[in-house]
């Protein structure tokens, strides 16, 4: 079975026309824990403006950005972000990052503003600079009446924008959202998803989203990256995806679907079989619709549903996961 | 990023030199270490002997006060070495005190609430967030041990005149030496308690048993078993008082002598201190063991295997 979005084998390059340096350019990125290789060989140069994170448990996707961040040594092979080199000039490029991470992360016995603030100040603000944006970034991310209470106090809700607050307040470049909406309620995550996309839109800061929802980055993200065992297994432009021409059509049949599958295949149409006699069908240039009802006539198969359906960032990943590794 | 503008903003004015960055780290911590009452109460108590010193000193050469008071001061005290060497002692006992009060909950607490990876992930590393740390404990024990004694010792030159201070300068580098190798080593003890157990409690208990255990080992066992005082080298307050000896000349290699019977014969023990350098040796494999151990449990993630 073919047709993840892409598959890469040589370096990618999403739009290899840019003068700028990429956001995160991975050459060959390696990271091992032990004799337990975590990252492997990674390649690619990352340009978009928000970059989603996906993949399984256990695929790499924190330990890439923990290694971005220069917490782990790379085993082999090393990394650039916006054309600093993550092992050589870490000070710097941590100088132009903001970092949210997964776990419950605060320092105890403050309130949140004095929290803010003083990471405000290790990232190289001046005292009264980095209580002004301290009580800016919380009152940009929601928590401006709250600012004054203890951070124990919080709810998992509030703790999670006080995280962001922390991550943006002294304007970071790029800015890494490890999971960010992880035990939100609703409400509260259409507020960080809402942050998250005006950040983006506002065009001042590059956006790396690791997530486990896939709704999550598909309403964030515009670029997508999938890991799978430590390996990129999907890089793709999810806009460029969206707005590509190939057409998908869902089927449902009766009869002997093992030889129409084969019909469609010598066609040059790329398959995919999501269940008992269904079939997601990308048909190529060239081919129509009444192809298909011929095909299914020679075949002697009964055509009962069929319907259009764009490549959503659920087949995308479904695909990725199910390429070459016969499954979930 | 104005709180009325609600839009994301980057920073563009002026940052801060990096080598002066880990000192913000004391900075805020103070905020919260005298936040509490008691604790301040406790750190103000920590100055009365040295009022006591000033008082001592002042009546030393107030010749009017001393005759109201019917004192002689000749007989009374001396300002020399010991004088100065026993309130170093003093100071050093409470620095101990006010090191496990602020000590163990420094790096606990930020290794509990997962705070690490917030300090590392800007451009601050592990050496600087280790320095901020201690130096919360150095320039807390620094103002209620060397420095204040150093100005007694400066008081005194004051009052005595500038024959005494230059006859005596050595003084001011023993109570500088004495007390920053102290300050030092709490610090360090401290922080590595408290990187290697996150609970307050038990942090502080450990400190607590990392100082008084081998004490007592090293006194009872060793030195009692053995007729010897080589067992002090395990005693973090032996080896202290040993090298501050030292600094003040008042080191005495002979620690005891004493006589035993033994089938008609009488024979005479002398229980010799542990040399010096083998106390300066000692101290510095402490301190290189308690910085590894920093080096190694200090860091944004640990990588279970």
């Amino acid at each position: 079975m073919a047709l993840p979005a892409s598959v890469p084998e040589e370096p990618i390059t999403a739009q290899a026309a840019h003068a700028e340096p990429p956001v995160i350019d991975l050459h060959g990125l390696s990271v091992s824990f032990g004799r337990r290789q975590i990252l492997k060989n990674l390649r690619g140069d990352l340009r978009g403006r928000a970059i989603g994170l996906l993949g399984p448990n256990g695929a790499g996707k924190t330990t890439l950005i923990h290694t971005l961040l220069g917490f782990h040594p790379a085993s082999a092979g090393t990394a650039q972000i916006f054309g600093l080199d993550i092992s050589e000039q870490a000070k710097q490029i941590r100088a132009l990052i903001g970092y949210m991470p997964e776990r419950d992360s605060f320092i105890a016995k403050m309130s949140a503003v004095h929290f803010v603030r003083l990471m405000g100040e290790l990232s190289g603000l001046p005292s009264e600079a980095a209580l002004e944006r301290a009580h800016e970034a919380l009152f940009y991310v929601g928590l401006g009446e709250a600012r004054y209470r203890r951070l124990e106090t919080y709810s998992l809700g509030m703790k999670q924008l006080a995280k962001l607050a922390q991550a943006i307040v002294h304007g970071p470049k790029l800015i890494f959202l490890d999971e960010p909406t992880n035990g939100l309620d609703p409400p509260a995550r259409l507020r960080m998803i809402k942050l998250i996309r005006e950040i983006r839109d506002s065009g001042k800061a590059h956006i790396v989203l690791s997530s486990h929802l896939l709704l999550d980055v598909e309403e964030c993200c515009d670029e997508i990256l999938i890991l799978r065992d430590g390996q990129i297994v999907v890089y793709c432009n999810l806009e460029e995806e969206r707005k590509s021409n190939r057409k998908f059509l869902m089927l449902e049949t009766r009869g002997d679907q093992e030889k129409f599958v084969k019909a469609i295949n010598q066609l040059g149409c790329e398959y995919a079989l999501t269940g008992d006699h269904r079939l997601k069908i990308v048909l190529q240039e060239g081919v129509e619709v009444r192809d298909l009802y011929r095909l299914a006539e020679e075949s002697q198969v009964q055509l009962r549903r069929l319907s259009y359906k764009r490549d959503s960032l659920e087949d995308i990943f479904l695909k990725a996961m199910e390429n070459g590794y016969g499954g979930l | 990023m104005a709180v009325y503008e609600q839009t994301y903003k980057p920073y563009t004015g002026k940052l801060t030199p990096e080598w002066s960055r880990f000192l913000i780290i004391p900075r805020h911590a103070f905020r919260v270490v005298f936040k509490s009452k008691l604790f301040t109460a406790f750190y103000v108590i920590g100055f009365l002997p040295l009022l006591v010193e000033a008082v001592l000193i002042y009546l030393h050469h107030n010749t009017t006060a001393l005759t109201i008071m019917k004192l002689n001061d000749r007989e009374l005290f001396v300002i020399d070495g010991s004088f100065f060497q026993t309130f170093v002692y003093i100071q050093g006992v409470f620095a101990f005190f006010v090191g496990l009060l602020v000590g163990p909950p420094l790096v606990s607490r930020d290794l509990r609430n997962n705070a690490l990876p917030l300090y590392l992930c800007r451009p601050f590393t592990r050496t600087e967030y280790v320095m901020g740390k201690m130096s919360v404990l150095l320039i807390l024990l620094s103002w209620i041990t060397w420095v204040p004694q150093l100005l007694m010792f400066l008081f005194q030159s004051y009052l005595e005149g500038f024959a005494w201070f230059r006859a005596n300068l050595w003084m001011a580098s023993s109570i500088v030496i004495a007390g920053v190798v102290w300050v030092l080593l709490l610090a360090l003890l401290s922080q590595t308690v408290s990187a290697l157990l996150k609970w307050r409690i038990v942090a502080s208990a450990a400190m607590l048993g990392i100082v008084f255990i081998p004490s007592v080992f090293g006194s009872v066992f060793i030195n009692i078993l053995f007729r010897t005082k080589w067992g002090d080298v395990i005693s973090l307050f032996a080896l202290m008082g040993h090298v501050t000896s030292g600094l003040f000349g008042t080191y005495d290699t002979v620690a005891g002598r004493f006589t035993v019977e033994d089938f008609n014969t009488v024979r005479e023990i002398v229980i010799t201190n542990p040399p010096l350098w083998a106390c300066w040796v000692a101290l510095f494999l402490f301190s290189a063991a308690c910085l590894a151990l920093l080096s190694w449990k200090v860091k944004a993630y640990e990588v279970v295997k």
